[in-house]
């Protein structure tokens, strides 16, 4: 009975207080951080169970033609303009030029923890294969609707890049100075794409002009706008004050 | 009639002696797991209330189908935020050159929104709601609380029972009433409708506005008809169980508000 584990009992008795540890805190460093609030310990339990219990890999209903419907745009409309509340004085007069010239001057930035960071013009990102899909828009604010989404999957942006084995999140920033994150798993998701095309048309400023990203199993407002870099990284970043978390809001939106 | 403590005269007898009557059930009071899944959901609940309400306030609109939302027509707006402005959506464009075509419009105006802390918090208390719903059915069923105390036999679901329970309902109550089972007939129609039938309800559709959750089972989203659709059962949902807690709490008061809440919490 003595010998009957193998394992030394030191490194045991340290694995068992290690665990304990990760129970006790209720995530592991690869988590999003809670700050010991108890509502985003709840996000965390969500976000742990979703990942545990369901597929990963099933998509999103997807929707016929006839059902595409009216869509509001709210938020940034557009981040050319100053007298709006989201305007950032950093990046808006840059989206300004880029606008005025029609996004030929455009580029996504992709970095961090890739071997080839590089930055993909418009027209770079029209050449590659594209997937077209009739998704649900589902707004935390409680409307929904449907439209036609063209662009290109972000596993093939992220695959040209040649993402790390080491890299877990992908991070995303946008020139009305909002900035987010996913997990690999929603990253190299076939529905997760950088769309350009909104019901067959180029996309059109209000929704989020030249591309922005869709996330089709989270809410709408991980589905960033006006995307301008896209950084890997190998551990979770909260982006700080500039976050989610930090105002309050739930990283995970799979609900 | 032995069966419904409201015409609690008969049964009153044995709670006025409980030490004389150790065999009867009348006396048991409330066993102490139901006692704790009670106070749990019902924490639970009042936080989700609450919670859902904010998140409602943030879109005041209901809708049947897949999609709805401000340039749509509404089965029904509820006076309860002023979020809804359909005057001031600008800069209109429609998608395509077809009659009818579905538009774009912007809203630059600020709404009222508090989703942060009122989604998470609901989350959190759904949590709670679950684990102690899915331990009351446990040992609900197990124990054989729900088959013996909450599921009306047959012969009492006759209309005359049913309106002789709700006469009786409409009596001042005389004298004390027993606690916990058994149950008169409306009583257990009213657990047994709230327990099984209403709050699973509310779980399920609950579920169907999660994108993820209906990814991995889009038989959620026929089931109900559509993400909008499982929104509206979700609030006509929660109205049946606010009605539920105001009634629940009208009866507490009228059999004894003090004797009941000690009842729930201690047992007897």
């Amino acid at each position: 009975m003595k010998q009957q584990s193998r394992m030394p009992r030191r490194v045991f008795i340290k694995g068992l207080a290690s665990s304990a540890g990760v129970l006790l805190a209720g995530c592991t460093p690869m988590d999003p951080p809670t700050y010991g609030n108890v509502l985003r310990m709840g996000d965390l339990l969500t976000y742990k169970a979703h990942r545990l219990l369901l597929p990963a890999h099933s998509l999103a209903r997807e929707y016929d033609y006839s059902d595409i419907s009216s869509v509001p745009a709210i938020g940034t409309t557009n981040p050319a303009d100053p007298d709006k509340s989201s305007y950032s004085r950093e990046h808006g007069p840059v989206y300004e030029q880029l606008l005025a010239n029609r996004f030929a001057d455009w580029r996504l930035v992709v970095e961090g923890s890739v071997a080839r960071p590089r930055a993909f013009s418009l027209d770079e990102l029209r050449r590659m294969p594209s997937r077209t899909q009739i998704t649900r828009h589902t707004c935390e604010e409680g409307w929904s609707a449907i439209a036609q989404w063209t662009g290109v999957p972000l596993r093939a942006v992220l695959e040209a890049a040649g993402v790390h084995p080491t890299a877990r999140f992908v991070q995303y920033y946008a020139y009305d100075g909002w900035v987010d994150g996913i997990d690999m798993l929603d990253a190299l998701h076939p529905q997760t794409i950088l769309a350009y095309g909104m019901n067959g048309r180029d996309l059109p400023i209000s929704h989020g002009a030249p591309v922005r990203l869709r996330v089709e199993k989270q809410l709408g407002y991980k589905s960033m706008k006006f995307l301008r870099r896209i950084v890997v990284t190998d551990h979770f970043d909260d982006h700080g004050k500039r976050g989610l978390i930090q105002n309050g809001w739930s990283w995970y939106a799979g609900i | 009639m032995l069966g419904d403590n409201r015409l609690g005269v008969s049964v009153s007898k044995s709670v006025a002696q409980p030490g004389s009557s150790a065999s009867s059930a009348h006396t048991r009071g409330h066993r102490r797991w139901v006692r704790v899944c009670h106070w749990l959901s019902a924490a639970a609940f009042m936080t989700l209330a609450v919670s859902g309400f904010f998140i409602l306030m943030v879109h005041p609109r209901l809708y049947l189908g897949h999609a709805g939302n401000d340039l749509m027509p509404a089965l029904l707006t509820l006076p309860i935020s002023n979020n809804y402005r359909p005057d001031e959506l600008h800069s209109r464009v429609t998608f395509m050159a077809v009659p009818g075509a579905p538009v774009t419009a912007e809203r630059n105006f600020a709404i009222f929104n508090q989703n942060g802390w009122a989604r998470s918090l609901h989350f959190l208390a759904a949590w709670i709601l679950v684990v102690a719903g899915a331990t009351y059915v446990a040992f609900g069923s197990v124990g054989r609380h729900i088959p013996t105390n909450l599921i009306p036999r047959g012969r009492e679901l006759a209309p005359r029972a049913l309106l002789q329970d709700l006469k009786s309902h409409l009596r001042p109550v005389v004298g004390a009433i027993g606690v916990g089972p058994p149950y008169g007939l409306l009583q257990k129609l009213a657990y047994a409708s709230v327990m099984l039938v209403v709050l699973p309800l509310m779980v399920a559709t609950g579920l169907t506005m999660s994108p993820a959750v209906t990814a991995s089972f889009p038989f959620l989203l026929d089931l109900f008809g559509g993400y909008q659709t499982a929104r509206t059962i979700h609030f006509f949902g929660f109205a049946a169980l606010v009605l539920f807690l105001l009634v629940h709490i009208a009866m507490v008061i009228a059999t004894g508000f003090g004797r009941q809440l000690r009842a729930m919490t201690l047992g007897n």
